[in-house]
């Protein structure tokens, strides 16, 4: 039989309910906290080291309000920059298209990672396989980062054009933070 | 009177997705392949399994005109649990079911169970439902999810099985409303007595 329910056991009854529930999370939250932080953070590093030469000094992240780059990393070998990782994203056809894109200071893409997509699985998520041609193509490329389509020089993933589009347009926002980082010196 | 009839129920009779109906959302959503509808279907069971035990033993002292609310708070409490685990011991996992882990909390299954069953029966009982309609849950994704598999990239639990690419059409949205309608009159006509 249930209680009755009057406003002092409706209060009592709510309120313990919420107190118990929030302390068992904010216990579970102490526990889980560093280890969650610890992944997400090794997940980047990762990310980072996969679109970037190896050795030199990675720096902390760097901010930037250039458009749609939420930050980047400088590698610098000996006090020089090296290469640059670059968190670009734009609008995929699905949705938030994120990359890592890996820049040169000459302006040269060395390599691109996919962070987070919602594109279509078997048509735009290919964008996602690494050996495709879509995606060694990037790999030290300099020069029009546009699709064939628009007049540019990458060929886009057959029949998803609006994610090859958006790929493109994400490395070219981090080639073009590089080059005016570097004073603009790199512009053809 | 034996108990284990709580146990069967949800597998077939009260099956959750082709009987019940209930869960369409998750259901449509995750089982591109096997594996994500048997991640799901677990993921579902274990807080369906938790919540029913906590709700059978608080449900006498819980008022009735605020039962719904405290519910949901159990509810929640256990689906924020899960997705700080999950978070935190199978990254992996979380990247793949992402979103429809903290939508758990509004799935009609775990809610209509504590509704129509963990509320009125004892802590024993109620656990061995959550297990049985988990399982049934769990069971009808991974079916779901198999076929789609099967039939959307050709192979099973991720490994290759047919040539070729397969019939995207399955992997996507429409062969998910495909496979269900075809399973559920397959599971009505010979398996529901």
């Amino acid at each position: 039989m249930a209680a009755q329910s009057n406003l002092r056991n409706m209060l009592l009854c709510l309120t313990g309910v919420c107190l118990v529930c929030a302390s068992l999370l904010a216990a579970v939250n102490a526990v889980t906290k560093d280890i969650i932080a610890e992944t997400a953070h090794k997940n980047l590093v990762a990310s980072i080291a996969a679109v970037l030469p190896e050795g030199g000094e990675l720096s902390e992240s760097q901010a930037t309000d250039a458009a749609g780059i939420g930050e980047y990393y400088v590698l610098s070998s000996d006090g020089a920059p090296v290469a640059y990782a670059v968190k670009s994203t734009t609008n995929g056809f699905g949705g938030a298209l994120t990359l890592m894109v890996g820049v040169l200071p000459d302006g040269t893409v060395y390599n691109t990672s996919v962070l987070e997509h919602s594109e279509t699985p078997g048509l735009g998520a290919k964008c996602t396989e690494e050996e495709s041609h879509f995606r060694t193509q990037f790999k030290g490329f300099r020069g029009a980062l546009k699709v064939t389509k628009d007049g540019g020089a990458i060929d886009a993933i057959t029949a998803s054009t609006i994610t090859s589009r958006a790929f493109t347009l994400a490395v070219k926002q981090a080639v073009d933070m590089v080059n005016t980082l570097n004073g603009g010196q790199n512009n053809e | 009177m034996s108990k284990m009839h709580f146990l069967t129920d949800g597998l077939v009779k009260n099956n959750p997705t082709f009987v019940l109906v209930l869960g369409m959302c998750p259901t449509l959503a995750t089982t591109t392949s096997a594996m994500n509808g048997l991640e799901m279907g677990l993921a579902t069971m274990f807080v369906l399994i938790l919540s029913n035990m906590v709700i059978s033993l608080i449900s006498p002292i819980v008022p009735d005109k605020v039962h719904i609310p405290v519910y949901i708070v159990v509810i929640a409490t256990f689906v924020t649990l899960l997705e700080l685990l999950m978070k935190a011991y199978v990254p992996d996992i979380y990247a793949t079911l992402g979103l429809f882990i903290p939508l758990i909390v509004v799935n009609c299954i775990v809610l209509g169970r504590a509704e129509a069953f963990a509320n009125k029966n004892g802590v024993g009982a109620s656990a061995l439902d959550g297990i049985g309609v988990g399982l049934g849950f769990t069971v009808s994704l991974t079916v779901i999810g198999l076929v789609r598999e099967l039939l959307g990239s050709g192979s099973a639990f991720g490994f290759k099985l047919l040539p070729g690419d397969g019939i995207l059409a399955f992997v996507l949205a429409p062969g998910a409303f495909i496979v269900i309608g075809y399973l559920m009159v397959l599971f009505n006509k010979y398996l529901k007595k």
